[in-house]
C-alpha cells in the first residue's frame, strides 16, 4: 500500500532529521566546511598571482617610460618599487627573493623608440615557480603596447611596435581577465557537495550497525528502498544549505557572474546532491564499520578532485585519465555548473551533462538496494 | 485439556557460523497464550535461534513457522505481526522516549499515531518521562521503553531476548507482571533468560546447551526428568565440609547457603551413604530437600558441557 510506504519513509526521515538536529558537531561541520573551503580555495589559492614585487631600472626617465610604468601598475600584476635602482641592487633583490621581476630600460630607450628602432625592453623574472611568473610575463607584451598606444600617434605612429613574427592570439572566453576564482568557486560547489554529502550517508548504515540499532530496524517491517529514501532525503536539504552559503559568497564576496538559468542550476544541483548521497549510502551498505565507510569516501574523493577538472584542466589529462574522469559525477557537474553560472546555459544546454549524472545515480541506487542486507547473516 | 493452536512450530533448525554449529537441530513448539522460557548458558545459541524465528537469520537447514508464516519465505509478514526485543538496547539513544515510539508507530503505520503512542506511554508508566532522551535512561527504564516499542503494534507473538539483563529486581518483577498480563490477553511469549526465578515464572521451559535442546517441559517436569536427589544439611557452617563432600563418590554438587548445605547427586543411595560418611560424629541434621531448577541446570551444564571437545 502506498500510504504505508510513505508512513514508513516518514518514520525514517523524521528520525534522521531529529538525530541530525541533535548532532551539533555534524551540523556545524556541514556549515563550517563550505565556509572554510571557500576561504582556502577562493582566497588563499590563486593560480594567477598578482601584485608581484617588481623593480625598475630606468637610466633615462621620460614620458614613455612613465607610460609603460603606469600601464604595468594598472595591470595589477606588478607592484612597482619606488624609483629606479642600479643593476647591482636589482640583481641582489632578485636573488634574495624580495623581487619577482626586474624591468630594465636600456640607455637611449626613448630616443630609439621615437626613431622607430624598436628598442629592447628586458624583463627578468624569478622563474623558480614558473606558474607564478608565467601569466605576468605573458601579459607583459600587451601591457607595454597598451601603455604606449596613446603616446605613439600622429607622426610617431610608425614607431609602434610591429607585430611579433608569431602572432599568438589568446581569447579568454567567459572569463576575459582569466580570474581564477570564477573557475574555482563554482568548482568548489561541486567539490564540497561531493565530500560532505558522500560522507554523511556513508556513515549512516554503519552507524546503525555499530550502535546496535540495525537489528531492530531489520526486525521491523520496513523495506530497503524506504530506508534509503528516508535516509537520503533530509540531507538534500542540508546540501541546499551549503549551496546557499557558497552561492551567496560566490556572488557577494567573489563577484562570480551568474548569468545562466537558475532552474537548470537547481535541477542539476538536486540530481548531483542525490547522486552523491546515494553513492555514500552504497558505501555504507558495503562497509562493515564507520571507519571503513570513511576510508571509502576518501578513496573516492581524491580522484574526484584530481580527475574531474577541478584541479587540473580536464582536456590536458591523458586519455585514460579522461575516461576515468567521465565516470565521476563531479566531472559532469563541473561542466554543468560552469555552464550555468559563467556561460549562461539553460536547460537544453546542460542536458548532455545531466544525463551521465542521472545514469550514475540510477546505477548506484540499484547497487545500494542490491547490497542492502535484509538479514544479519 | 484442549490444545491451543501452535504459534511457533520449528523443526530441526540448524545454523552454522563457519565450521561452528551454533544451533543444532533445534525443534520448538509454542502454543497460543503460553509463556515459554528459553534457557541455556551464554553462547548456547538462544539468540541465534530467536533471530532465525524472526527472519533475521536464515537457517542452514530445518524449517519453521511463526503464526503460520514460513520463517524463510514470509519474513515480511512475520515482522509485521511479532514483537521482538533485542538483547542489547537497540532503540535510538539520541531520541526521546516519545520520539522513539513515534518512530516505531510510523514504521508499523499505526493510525492515529499520537493516540497509539499516548496509550502505550500510559500503559507502561512512561508518560511522565516521555521527553527524556533514551540514552539517559537507566537499565530498567530502557527495558520498559523497549517493551513498549515492541508491544505497541499489538503483536500476537512476543520474542524477548534476555530482556531483564542488568535490570533491578523490582523492575524485573514489574516486567514479569506485565508479561503475564499480556499473556492473559492471549499474547504468546518466548523469552530467553538465565535467571532461575524467571524460568520458574514460565509455563514451560526449553533448555538449550551448545545448540542442542537438552531438557524441556514444565519446571516440575524438568526437575523430575533430572532424577536428582537433594539432601539438606543443617548446621553445617564449616566450609571444610564442602571440600570433604566434593571428594566423595556420588556427590555431584555441593552448594552452601549460610548454615545449610545442599548436596545433590544422581544416585540417591550412593549420595546418602556419602553424606553419612562425612557428617559422622558431627551435630548436623540431614533431611531430604527439594531439588531446585538451578541444581538441574548446573547439572545439565556440566553434563553437556563436558561432552564438548
Amino acid at each position: 500500500m502506498r500510504g504505508e510506504a510513505s508512513s514508513r519513509i516518514r518514520a525514517i526521515l523524521v528520525k534522521e532529521f531529529i538525530q541530525l538536529r541533535r548532532d551539533r558537531i555534524t551540523f556545524a561541520m556541514m556549515v563550517g566546511i563550505p565556509i572554510m573551503q571557500l576561504i582556502l580555495f577562493g582566497f588563499a589559492i590563486n593560480t594567477d598571482p598578482k601584485h608581484l614585487p617588481t623593480g625598475m631600472i630606468v637610466p633615462e626617465p621620460s614620458a614613455y617610460t612613465r607610460s609603460i610604468t603606469a600601464a604595468m601598475r594598472n595591470s595589477e600584476y606588478f607592484e612597482l618599487r619606488h624609483g629606479s635602482m642600479s643593476e647591482r641592487q636589482a640583481r641582489e633583490a632578485l636573488k634574495r627573493g624580495t623581487l619577482s621581476f626586474v624591468v630594465s630600460f636600456p640607455p637611449g630607450f626613448s630616443r630609439d623608440l621615437v626613431r622607430g628602432q624598436e628598442p629592447q625592453l628586458l624583463i627578468e623574472a624569478d622563474a623558480t615557480d614558473p606558474a607564478a611568473a608565467s601569466n605576468a610575463v605573458a601579459a607583459f607584451d600587451q601591457i607595454v603596447e597598451s601603455g604606449l598606444r596613446d603616446d605613439l600617434n600622429g607622426p610617431l605612429a610608425q614607431a609602434r611596435q610591429p607585430a611579433p613574427p608569431v602572432d599568438v592570439v589568446v581569447h579568454r572566453l567567459y572569463n576575459p581577465e582569466g580570474v581564477t576564482r570564477y573557475n574555482i568557486v563554482p568548482g568548489l560547489l561541486g567539490v564540497i557537495l561531493t565530500m560532505t554529502m558522500t560522507l554523511m550517508t556513508a556513515i549512516s548504515l554503519t552507524r546503525e550497525v555499530e550502535r546496535g540499532t540495525m537489528e531492530n530496524l531489520l526486525a521491523m517491517p520496513v523495506k530497503p528502498l524506504e530506508v534509503m529514501i528516508g535516509k537520503i532525503t533530509p540531507y538534500i536539504g542540508i546540501g541546499f544549505v551549503q549551496v546557499a552559503i557558497i552561492l551567496l559568497a560566490a556572488h557577494f564576496v567573489f563577484g562570480v557572474p551568474m548569468i545562466g538559468s537558475f532552474v537548470a542550476l537547481f535541477v542539476g544541483l538536486t540530481l548531483f546532491i542525490a547522486t552523491n548521497l546515494a553513492l555514500g549510502y552504497t558505501f555504507s551498505t558495503v562497509a562493515r564499520s564507520q571507519m571503513q565507510a570513511m576510508q571509502m569516501t576518501f578513496f573516492f574523493f581524491l580522484p574526484s578532485i584530481l580527475l574531474s577538472g577541478f584541479m587540473f584542466p580536464f582536456r590536458g589529462m591523458p586519455e585514460w585519465a579522461q575516461w576515468l574522469g567521465e565516470v565521476l559525477p563531479l566531472t559532469h557537474f563541473l561542466r554543468l555548473v560552469r555552464g550555468t553560472l559563467l556561460k549562461g546555459s539553460g536547460m537544453n544546454d546542460i542536458l548532455p551533462n545531466l544525463l551521465p549524472i542521472v545514469l550514475i545515480f540510477g546505477l548506484v541506487s540499484v547497487i545500494a538496494l542490491f547490497r542492502y542486507r535484509r538479514t544479519l547473516d | 485439556m484442549t490444545e491451543a493452536p501452535a504459534v511457533i512450530e520449528a523443526t530441526d533448525l540448524t545454523k552454522r557460523f563457519g565450521d561452528k554449529t551454533v544451533v543444532d537441530h533445534v525443534s520448538l513448539d509454542v502454543r497460543q497464550g503460553e509463556i515459554v522460557g528459553f534457557l541455556g548458558p551464554n553462547g548456547s545459541g538462544k539468540t541465534t535461534t530467536i533471530r532465525m524465528l524472526t527472519g533475521l537469520l536464515t537457517p542452514d537447514s530445518g524449517s519453521g513457522h511463526c503464526l503460520g508464516y514460513d520463517i524463510t519465505r514470509d519474513a515480511e509478514a512475520i515482522k509485521r505481526n511479532i514483537g521482538y526485543m533485542t538483547q542489547r538496547f537497540s532503540f535510538y539513544e539520541d531520541l526521546s522516549i516519545r520520539e522513539n515510539l513515534e518512530f516505531v508507530a510510523r514504521l508499523y503505520c499505526l493510525r492515529p499515531m499520537a493516540e497509539h503512542v499516548d496509550r502505550t506511554l500510559d500503559d507502561l508508566g512512561l508518560t511522565s518521562r516521555q521527553g527524556q532522551l533514551a540514552g539517559q535512561l537507566s537499565g530498567g527504564w530502557k527495558q520498559r521503553l523497549a517493551l513498549a516499542a515492541c508491544i505497541m503494534h499489538q503483536p500476537k507473538l512476543l520474542l524477548l531476548d534476555e530482556p531483564t539483563a542488568g535490570v533491578d529486581p523490582q523492575a524485573r518483577r514489574e516486567f514479569w507482571d506485565q508479561i503475564h498480563r499480556l499473556a492473559g490477553e492471549g499474547l504468546t511469549v518466548l523469552v530467553s533468560t538465565h535467571y532461575m526465578d524467571e524460568a520458574e515464572r514460565c509455563h514451560r521451559i526449553i533448555y538449550i546447551s551448545y545448540g542442542k535442546v537438552v531438557a524441556r517441559g514444565t519446571v516440575e517436569e524438568v526437575i523430575a526428568q533430572s532424577a536428582l536427589t537433594t539432601l539438606v544439611l543443617q548446621g553445617a557452617g564449616d566450609g571444610r565440609l564442602v571440600d570433604a563432600l566434593r571428594r566423595e563418590p556420588g556427590v555431584d554438587q555441593v552448594a552452601q547457603f549460610g548454615n545449610t548445605l545442599h548436596v545433590v547427586g544422581t544416585d540417591a543411595g550412593e549420595l546418602r551413604q556419602a553424606v553419612e560418611r562425612v557428617v559422622q560424629g558431627r551435630d548436623i541434621r540431614v533431611s531430604e530437600g527439594e531439588t531446585s531448577l538451578e541444581d538441574v541446570f548446573i547439572r545439565l551444564m556440566e553434563q553437556y558441557g563436558e561432552a564438548r571437545p
